[in-house]
C-alpha cells in the first residue's frame, strides 16, 4: 500500500496546493494540509471562506481544482463516483428530504456503491446497514420515518450510512449546525468515538470552543487561504480568534485548560 | 407525533395485482356488444384449444379480438407507462409535483399530431408524427438546459415549461388555421384523449417502445431511491447522478410518448397514480414502481370502462382522468392525519 508511516499515523487525506477558481474568482488559495487516520480535523473560519469548496474538491464534486488531492496516496482526480464513495463518505447537515424514508432504508442507501445498477440491495448489504444502526444506538428508529426523528438523530442516521460505505475517511459539514446543545453533545460524542475506530473525520464548524473541545487537529481558514494549521491548543487563542473572526475576542481557558471559551470582549465591555 | 409505518408493501401489490386481473376481466364483458361469460370463456379458450366447437355468433369473436383486446391491453399499457413515468420524473427530478409531461413530452406529441391533421395525414401518420415530436421536443429541453447556466434540475425543468408552452402555442395556431368542419374536430378530439379507436396495429406500433423504456425504469428503481437525495449526496454515495437521470429521462419520456402519440393527451394519470401508490406502499421505488404500474394500469384501465360504458356517448378519457382523479387528489391531501 501506498500508506506513508508520520509520526505514528497514517496520512489519510492529504491536499498539497490545492487551488479553486470559479472564473476569475478565487476561492481556494494553495491549500495544503493532512487529516490522518484516528484524527478528528476541524476546519474553522468565517462564512463564504471556502470551506464548502474545500469539501466539495476532496468529495470529488469538483474537478477543476489545480494541486493534488490523495487519500490514501491515492490520487482522486479520476476516480468514478463509485470509486470515490469507497475512498471518502460524505455525511451533509440533515435536511429536510424530498421524499420520506424509513430510517432503516437511510442507511441501506450508503452501501448502493457495492452492487451494480441494475440490482438491489442484498443480505449482505441488509446485515451491514442492521449493524450500521446498532452501533449508532438507532436500531429501535429502524422503522421509522426519518423526517420524524430529531435533528440529532437525522445526523446519527447520516453518520450510520457513512458507515456502510466502509470508507476510511469521513466528511462531515457543520454536523451540528441546527441541532440543540443536547444533541450537540450527542452527535460529537458519537463523532469522536468514530476517530477511536481509526476513521479520519474532517469537519466544518463554527464554534471554536466545540473545535477546541473535541478535535485533534484544527485548520483555520480565511479568505480561501490556510491561516493557521495546528493543535486545538495553538489555533484558538485570543490572536487567532480576532484575526479569523475581525472581532475583539478573549479565549479564556478552564478547567486546566481542557476547555477554552471564546468572550467577546467589546460586547461585554459595553463598547 | 408518532407516525406508524406498518404498511405491508408487498401485500399492497399483491392486492393490486389481483384488482388489476379482476377488471381486465369485467372489462371483457362490459361493452355495448353484450359478451356473456360463458361465451368469452369459450372464446379465449379456443385460441389454446382449437378443439372447442365455437357455441357463439362470429361477431362476438371479432368484437373480442379485435376491439376489446387491443383497447384492454392499451388502456393497461399506456396507464402503466403514464404512471411509471410520473413516478421517475418524481425521483430524479427530486420533485413531487413533476408528471409525464414535465420535458414537454405531452405538448410536443399534440403539436405533432395537430400538424400531421392539419396536413391531412391518416391515422398512422398522425401517430407517428405524435410521437417523433415529442422526442424531438425533449431533446431540445435537454440541449437547452446543457448550455443553459445555473442548477442542472431547475434548468431542465424551465426548459421543459418554456418549450412546452412555445409548442402548445403553435397548437393554438395551427387550431386557429384548420379548417373548423373537419380538422379542427379531429384535432380538438385528439387532444382530448381517448382509447375508442385502439386497434391491434396501435398495440404493436407501442409495445416495441414501451418494453425498453419500462424495464430500464424497473431495473433501475433502488438508484432512483439514492437519486431523490440529490446529486451531492447520491455522488458521494456512489452513484453518477446524472448518467442515472439520462438513462431515466431517455426511458420516461419513450413510454410518454408512445402513450399520448396513440391515445392523446391523457393527464392526471402520471402525478397522481404514483401519489396514490406513495400512499400504499411508501416512497422505496423497490416498491413503488411495480406499484405505479399496476395501479396506473388500473385506473386507466378502470376509467375507460366507465368513459365507454356510462352514457350513449363515449366520454374522452382524457377528459374523466381529469374529472375523477382531481377530485380524488384533492381529498387525499385535505384527509387528516397524513402528510406529503
Amino acid at each position: 500500500m501506498a500508506h506513508h508511516e508520520k509520526g505514528g499515523h497514517v496520512l489519510s487525506i492529504e491536499t498539497s496546493d490545492l487551488s479553486f477558481s470559479y472564473g476569475t474568482q478565487a476561492v481556494l488559495k494553495h491549500i495544503t494540509f493532512t487529516a490522518r487516520d484516528g484524527e478528528l480535523l476541524s476546519v474553522l473560519g468565517p462564512n463564504g471562506v471556502g470551506k464548502s469548496t474545500l469539501f466539495r474538491c476532496i468529495l470529488g464534486l469538483l474537478r477543476g481544482y489545480t494541486g493534488r488531492i490523495s487519500v490514501g496516496g491515492k490520487d482522486i482526480r479520476s476516480l468514478s463516483a463509485s470509486q470515490m464513495a469507497r475512498l471518502v463518505a460524505y455525511i451533509p447537515q440533515s435536511h429536510y428530504p424530498s421524499f420520506n424514508f424509513s430510517v432503516y432504508n437511510m442507511v441501506l442507501m450508503g452501501t448502493t456503491g457495492q452492487f451494480s445498477a441494475l440490482s438491489g440491495p442484498g443480505p449482505k448489504q441488509k446485515a451491514q446497514a442492521a449493524a450500521a444502526l446498532e452501533k449508532m444506538g438507532l436500531a429501535h428508529l429502524a422503522e421509522k420515518d426519518y423526517t420524524h426523528i430529531s435533528g440529532g438523530e437525522q445526523q446519527l442516521v447520516l453518520i450510520a450510512r457513512a458507515l456502510v460505505q466502509n470508507a476510511q475517511v469521513l466528511v462531515l459539514d457543520e454536523p451540528t449546525a441546527n441541532l440543540d446543545y443536547g444533541n450537540q453533545l450527542l452527535v460529537m460524542r458519537q463523532i469522536r468515538a468514530l476517530t477511536a475506530d481509526g476513521y479520519a473525520v474532517i469537519q466544518s464548524t463554527h464554534n471554536p470552543e466545540q473545535a477546541f473541545l473535541f478535535s485533534d487537529h484544527i485548520l483555520a481558514m480565511k479568505d480561501g487561504a490556510v491561516l493557521a494549521d495546528g493543535a486545538p491548543s495553538e489555533i484558538v487563542t485570543s490572536d487567532r480568534m480576532r484575526a479569523l473572526y475581525g472581532a475583539d475576542i478573549d479565549v479564556c481557558s478552564l478547567y486546566d485548560d481542557r476547555l477554552r471559551v471564546c468572550v467577546p470582549k467589546g460586547i461585554i465591555q459595553g463598547k | 407525533m408518532v407516525t406508524k409505518r406498518t404498511k405491508r408493501p408487498g401485500l399492497a401489490l399483491g392486492i393490486l395485482a389481483a384488482l388489476l386481473l379482476a377488471a381486465i376481466i369485467l372489462s371483457f364483458l362490459l361493452g355495448r356488444y353484450p359478451v356473456p361469460p360463458k361465451e368469452l370463456v369459450g372464446i379465449l379458450l379456443q385460441r389454446i384449444f382449437p378443439a372447442i366447437r365455437p357455441f357463439w355468433a362470429d361477431t362476438m369473436e371479432t368484437v373480442v379480438f379485435n376491439i376489446r383486446v387491443p383497447r384492454i391491453l392499451l388502456a393497461c399499457l399506456v396507464g402503466c407507462c403514464l404512471s411509471a413515468a410520473g413516478a421517475s420524473y418524481q425521483g430524479v427530478f427530486q420533485n413531487p409535483m413533476a408528471a409525464p409531461d414535465i420535458l414537454g413530452a405531452t405538448s410536443g406529441a399534440a403539436f405533432g399530431a395537430a400538424l400531421a391533421i392539419l396536413l391531412g395525414a391518416g391515422s398512422r401518420l398522425i401517430t407517428l408524427s405524435a410521437f417523433v415530436f415529442s422526442l424531438l421536443t425533449v431533446v431540445l429541453v435537454y440541449l437547452i438546459s446543457k448550455v443553459a447556466r445555473g442548477k442542472r434540475v431547475l434548468t431542465l425543468v424551465l426548459a421543459g415549461i418554456m418549450v412546452a408552452s412555445l409548442f402548445n402555442a403553435g397548437v393554438s395556431y395551427i387550431k386557429l388555421v384548420a379548417d373548423p368542419s373537419d380538422q379542427l374536430p379531429a384535432i380538438t378530439y385528439w387532444l382530448m384523449g381517448s382509447l375508442s379507436g385502439a386497434t391491434k396495429k396501435d398495440v404493436a406500433f407501442v409495445c416495441a417502445p414501451m418494453a425498453i423504456g419500462l424495464l430500464p425504469l424497473f431495473a433501475l428503481r433502488w438508484r432512483m431511491n439514492v437519486l431523490t437525495l440529490g446529486d451531492d449526496e447520491a455522488h458521494s454515495i456512489g452513484v453518477n447522478a446524472g448518467r442515472i437521470r439520462l438513462i431515466v429521462m431517455l426511458c420516461s419520456t419513450l413510454v410518454t410518448a408512445a402513450s399520448v402519440s396513440v391515445t392523446g393527451m391523457i393527464g392526471w394519470v402520471g402525478l397522481v397514480i404514483p401519489h396514490l401508490t406513495r400512499k400504499l406502499v411508501g416512497n422505496d421505488y423497490r416498491y413503488l414502481m411495480p406499484g405505479s404500474m399496476l395501479f396506473g394500469a388500473l385506473f386507466l384501465l378502470a376509467v375507460d370502462d366507465v368513459s365507454r360504458n356510462l352514457l350513449a356517448v363515449e366520454i374522452p378519457i382524457g377528459i374523466l382522468t381529469a374529472f375523477i382523479g382531481a377530485p380524488f387528489f384533492l381529498w387525499l391531501i385535505t384527509r387528516k392525519g397524513d402528510t406529503f
